[in-house]
């Protein structure tokens, strides 16, 4: 039986299975006869949502045992979300959406969506336990948000934590020995659930005060995704979004190469979320310490970054079609030429005498050049950011 | 019940579905909100974030350069 079918006929006889089925009597009972005749109010509970697999099967395990389930996202300006790669032309076969919501609408459960882009800054630029192989601060950053779900559920009076981690499933934040640390270092302690492991730690407080019954959670370990495969089979869950791992570009190479080389621009570990949302867009060179080219890969970038263009110096092609680009950093007028000839490479006049550009200055101040387009090897490779 | 407008032009998602998540707090039931935004994706992820939170979309236009979702808040807990 598909999931979302049964979830869908089901949702209040989902929601009411209550302390009977905890108790082994697995007959459902209509919600407002079992909340008012036999059951206390189901406790509540507030889920981590990436929008990926892990978490919507602990999730969805919990809520399963009659669990009143919410869920809570954070954007941190790092997530990776259909929409930026749907920018681009090319990605625009991809779906438009926020799997995050998706997940939540697949479950039938409240999602809230909550910008941490500000507080995000410390986690980032100060990890406590350092970096994993780019600039990714995972175990710093699922403290924070596990910390953050806590602080959430006390305002609003919810009962436990569910996260999707599995040990030994990452690297940094989720093995056996950092699972404690998150618990320890987020506050959450032992009102924070991992449902899909928790049968390998210790009983949290919902096991042992019987809001939910540990022998119907699992004890998944190591980097396989069959087991999560296989529950979502059981489930019939047979669409989901990319596995635990690729929801953050902090763990790309390529996007973290930019992040340094920004930093290192600047002098200084610092960024707004514009700087960072531009680090997803163009290809970036820096032909230069002190200035860098951002420049469109196809028109749905060039749209995109027309929404710049008030805010940094930028060549627009005249004489042939091609990309905007973006000219970031301390830019003298004498920088132009050469930006404009970096930029002719990658428009339609490649290999033509001459291309023209309209340079718009950062102050406004407009005037039209026309240059050589360098060659090829003219393009050493060490300017690509 | 009042009209109110927000305008997340030239935000990418889910910033445009956070803003309006921020403002319908702001909102009483039955109040309408006019959301403005450049991110396509929006059309997707505004209308989602109505129907798991109880709100009803009144309208939606996907203009050339910008798309316009009109919604109804719901009941407030």
């Amino acid at each position: 039986m598909h999931y979302t079918g049964w979830f869908q006929e089901q949702p209040q006889l989902a929601a009411a299975r209550c302390h009977h089925e905890l108790s082994g009597l697995v007959e459902f009972v209509p919600m407002k006869r079992a909340l008012n005749e036999h059951c206390p109010a189901p406790r509540r509970a507030v889920a981590l949502i990436s929008g990926g697999l892990d978490s919507m099967l602990a999730a969805l395990v919990v809520q399963a045992q009659g669990v009143h389930v919410e869920g809570l996202n954070f954007f941190t300006g790092f997530c990776v979300e259909g929409h930026t790669h749907a920018i681009r032309n090319t990605r625009q076969k991809t779906p438009r959406r926020n799997n995050a919501l998706w997940v939540a609408e697949q479950l039938g459960m409240r999602l809230h969506i909550i910008d941490v882009i500000e507080e995000y800054k410390d986690v980032l630029l100060k990890p406590r336990h350092g970096y994993g192989a780019n600039l990714n601060p995972c175990l710093d950053c699922k403290s924070f948000m596990v910390g953050k779900a806590r602080q959430w559920l006390e305002q609003n009076g919810f009962d436990f934590i569910i996260t999707g981690e599995v040990v030994g499933q990452r690297p940094m934040s989720q093995r056996r020995d950092t699972l404690p640390v998150v618990a320890r270092e987020s506050g959450a302690h032992d009102l924070l659930l991992r449902p899909l492991c928790a049968r390998l730690q210790p009983p949290t407080l919902p096991e042992r005060e019987g809001w939910v019954d540990r022998e119907r959670l699992y004890g998944f370990s190591g980097r396989s995704r069959k087991p999560q495969m296989a529950l979502a089979a059981e489930y019939g869950i047979e669409e989901y979004a990319q596995p635990a791992g690729g929801c953050c570009f902090l763990t790309d190479a390529s996007y973290a190469s930019k992040l340094r080389d920004l930093w290192q621009a600047r002098g200084e570990k610092r960024y707004e979320l514009d700087d960072i949302m531009l680090l997803k867009v163009g290809r970036h060179l820096r032909p230069r310490p002190h200035f860098k080219l951002i420049v469109a890969r196809d028109a749905g970038e060039t749209r995109y970054l027309q929404g710049y263009r008030g805010h940094f110096a930028h060549l627009e092609m005249t004489s042939h079609g091609g990309p905007l680009t973006l000219i970031e950093g301390e830019v003298a007028a004498g920088d132009f030429e050469l930006a404009a000839r970096i930029a002719a490479r990658f428009g339609q006049g490649r290999n033509a005498d001459s291309v023209s550009f309209r340079a718009v200055m950062a102050d406004g101040s407009e005037r039209l050049l026309s240059v050589v387009p360098l060659s090829p090897n003219q393009v050493p490779r060490v300017w690509y950011v | 019940m009042s009209e109110y407008t927000l305008d997340t032009t030239g935000l990418l998602c889910p910033l445009p579905v956070i803003r309006t998540q921020d403002r319908a707090r702001t909102l009483a039931s039955g109040d309408v909100l006019v959301v403005h935004c450049t991110d396509p994706g929006a059309l997707n992820d505004i209308p989602a974030w109505c129907r798991i939170n109880g709100h009803q979309v009144l309208e939606t236009v996907d203009g050339d350069n910008e798309v316009k979702i009109t919604l109804r808040i719901g009941a407030i807990d």
